[in-house]
């Protein structure tokens, strides 16, 4: 089974059903497989061959629906990268990917001009709605993307292409603890694998309306895609969550029926009045990425009542870990349940052996979702991922420290590193640090997380500058905007004489947490 | 009302864009789609609305079509300003 045989089938079941309502956008199942064999088929022409990566630097849009599913008919692997990345990031990415095209919008494009010289991996760069003279700087590289989706053809089948379950299907760029983001390696039995078991356990139906607004670069946001071909359901995708009342009428218009969120957004509903709204075609709500507070469950359950709730966990590197079966919510609300379908998980403990309920240990993951590895970096693979003869038997640890209970089900209890996590994203200190400390003035800097009612976690960056810099909070802040993806900019800029030592000479991340603890 | 329509750009200006202009971002320009606002970003708009103008933001106002650009939020506010009889 392949990736885009879930679009196949779908397609072939129920061409006039609306697989995808994006914008002003509304389209059914035999259009939208029509686009994507034009897109697989304008690829081919440029000379995509089978594993080349394709990446893609859109909003939340069916444009960017179409490249996902139009690579992996081409035989190519797809990367959706965050619409927010700014170009010193993108550079890097692109070229540790060496991805051969990029697929992104005219308006995007005139912010990249700096990156043209830096990625002579990229081949061709198609855009939606390029200005005039948008190719000046890339030589040639750029082209029309609806040029070249109706040079086509009106409706050409599915190129033939030589594909198989273990070919790579897609990368998706995560945060690391070393600083610079690595690249997940998902093959289609990968995907296929965790698509199904999730839909299995949230016993999705073909009259299912989802309404996506995280974004398709973030594994929970794609997936919500993924699923619905798979089911042939209906995704309704919106840009963002920026607009809560313009999301919750999207409820009320297109009869969504599954909510997927993340404890930022429910922190905003929260602030709603949630009555107003006629949510009653609402069957089920997931929440994942971060932990929801169990007054906030407490609460969504009071004003949705009759609405299942699924807790879940899990991490880019396999794509879901656990659910908590919806009958359980009540019963031990801060628990992120059980194994999700066809896959096994434990608590290991210092010795290597499997922990006894209530023993604090890593969580192991193993099943036909564990990736490959890290994009072309086999010492940070075999650090986590346990080789094994059969696919499914491939196990991966998860750098997360859990418990269970009794019964068995799972207790997340903190990171083995200092990973944030904000808006429910994986953020690096490291990462942020580095980009500080690219500041002309900055003489060192230290970044740590602390609790955020909204944001789950907050951003808070220690900076020494040099006297004579003249550097303010805001400029450090700026700086910081310029060069990461919204989620990771520092709410707070604490600028400081000095940064606590440890007896090892480093930075004392403790004390400075400790400081920030007694203030508030 | 030019007044009301700098006052507005300049706070966000000073709470999106840390203080430095964005010549290419026209009064008319959507702040979402150029990563100029996001959620937490719309939230803090509207409690700075509600706090300069002393007007009520309600949950259903909530939408691109009031907030989504300098000129859509001068005249979503000039609209509640002169709704409340002044």
């Amino acid at each position: 089974m392949l990736l885009h045989s879930f679009l196949a089938v779908s397609a072939a079941r129920w061409p006039r059903k609306t697989v995808l309502v994006a914008g002003e956008t509304r389209a059914d199942y035999a259009s939208y497989q029509r686009d994507c064999h034009r897109m697989s088929h304008a690829l081919l022409a440029l000379g995509v061959e089978r594993g080349d990566r394709v990446a893609v630097f859109l909003d939340n849009t069916y444009e960017a629906a179409v490249a996902i599913l139009g690579s992996l008919g081409a035989g190519a692997a797809f990367m959706v990268l965050n619409p927010t990345t700014k170009p010193d990031k993108l550079a890097f990415v692109l070229e540790d990917s060496a991805a051969r095209v990029l697929v992104t919008d005219g308006r995007k494009l005139a912010g990249l001009a700096s990156l043209a010289a830096r990625t002579p991996h990229l081949a061709r760069i198609l855009v939606l709605d390029p200005p005039p003279a948008a190719g000046e700087p890339w030589g040639g590289r750029v082209a029309d993307w609806r040029e070249l989706l109706a040079a086509a053809g009106p409706a050409p089948g599915p190129p033939a292409v030589a594909l198989g379950p273990d070919d790579l299907a897609a990368l998706i760029y995560t945060s690391g603890s070393t600083g610079n983001p690595k690249g997940v390696v998902m093959t289609h039995r990968n995907m296929v694998a965790a698509a199904t078991s999730i839909t299995t356990y949230l016993e999705n139906r073909p009259d299912d309306v989802v309404l996506g607004t995280l974004p398709l670069s973030f594994d929970y946001g794609l997936y919500q895609l993924l699923m619905t071909l798979r089911f042939g359901g209906t995704l309704v995708l919106e840009r963002s969550f920026a607009f809560p009342a313009a999301v919750l009428g999207k409820i009320e218009t297109e009869k969504v029926t599954g909510f997927p969120i993340v404890p930022t957004m429910v922190a905003i509903l929260l602030q709603m009045d949630l009555a107003a709204y006629d949510l009653s075609s609402l069957r089920y709500v997931t929440n994942t990425a971060a932990a929801l507070p169990v007054s906030h469950i407490r609460r969504l359950r009071e004003l949705l009542p009759g609405v299942r709730m699924f807790s879940m966990y899990g991490l880019t590197e396999c794509k879901r870990v656990s659910y908590l079966p919806p009958d359980q919510i009540d019963i031990r609300p801060s628990s992120v349940g059980i194994a999700i379908p066809g896959t096994e998980v434990w608590v290991e403990g210092e010795d290597g052996r499997r922990a006894p309920p209530g023993v604090v240990g890593e969580l192991v993951v193993r099943g036909p979702h564990v990736m490959q590895g890290y994009w072309r970096r086999p010492a940070e693979t075999a650090a986590i991922v346990r080789e094994a003869p059969a696919p499914e038997q491939r196990s991966l640890r998860t750098g997360d420290l859990f418990r269970t209970d009794e019964e068995g089900y799972l207790y997340f209890v903190g990171r083995k590193d200092d990973i944030i996590k904000s808006r429910g994203e994986k953020v690096s200190p490291r990462e942020i640090e580095n980009v500080l400390h690219d500041l002309d003035g900055v003489v060192e800097a230290a970044v740590i997380g602390e609790p955020d009612e909204v944001l789950g976690q907050s951003i808070l960056a220690f900076v020494v500058v040099r006297p004579d810099s003249g550097l303010t909070a805001r400029d450090v802040r700026r700086h910081c905007a310029a060069r990461l993806e919204d989620y990771m900019v520092p709410q707070t800029v604490e600028l400081r004489d000095a940064l606590p030592r440890n007896s090892s000479g480093k930075i004392d991340k403790l004390v400075l947490r400790a400081e920030r603890a007694k203030g508030r | 009302m030019p007044d009301l329509q700098s006052e507005i750009r300049q706070f966000i200006v000073e709470s999106f864009l840390f203080g430095q202009d964005d010549p290419g971002l026209g009064n008319a320009d959507s702040l979402l789609e150029n990563g100029v606002i996001d959620s937490t970003g719309v939230l803090e708009l509207v409690g700075f609305l509600e706090e300069r103008f002393r007007i009520q933001v309600a949950d259903r106002e909530l939408v691109p079509e009031n907030l989504d650009s300098v000129e859509r939020i001068s005249t979503y506010v000039r609209g509640k300003l002169d709704g409340a009889g002044a």
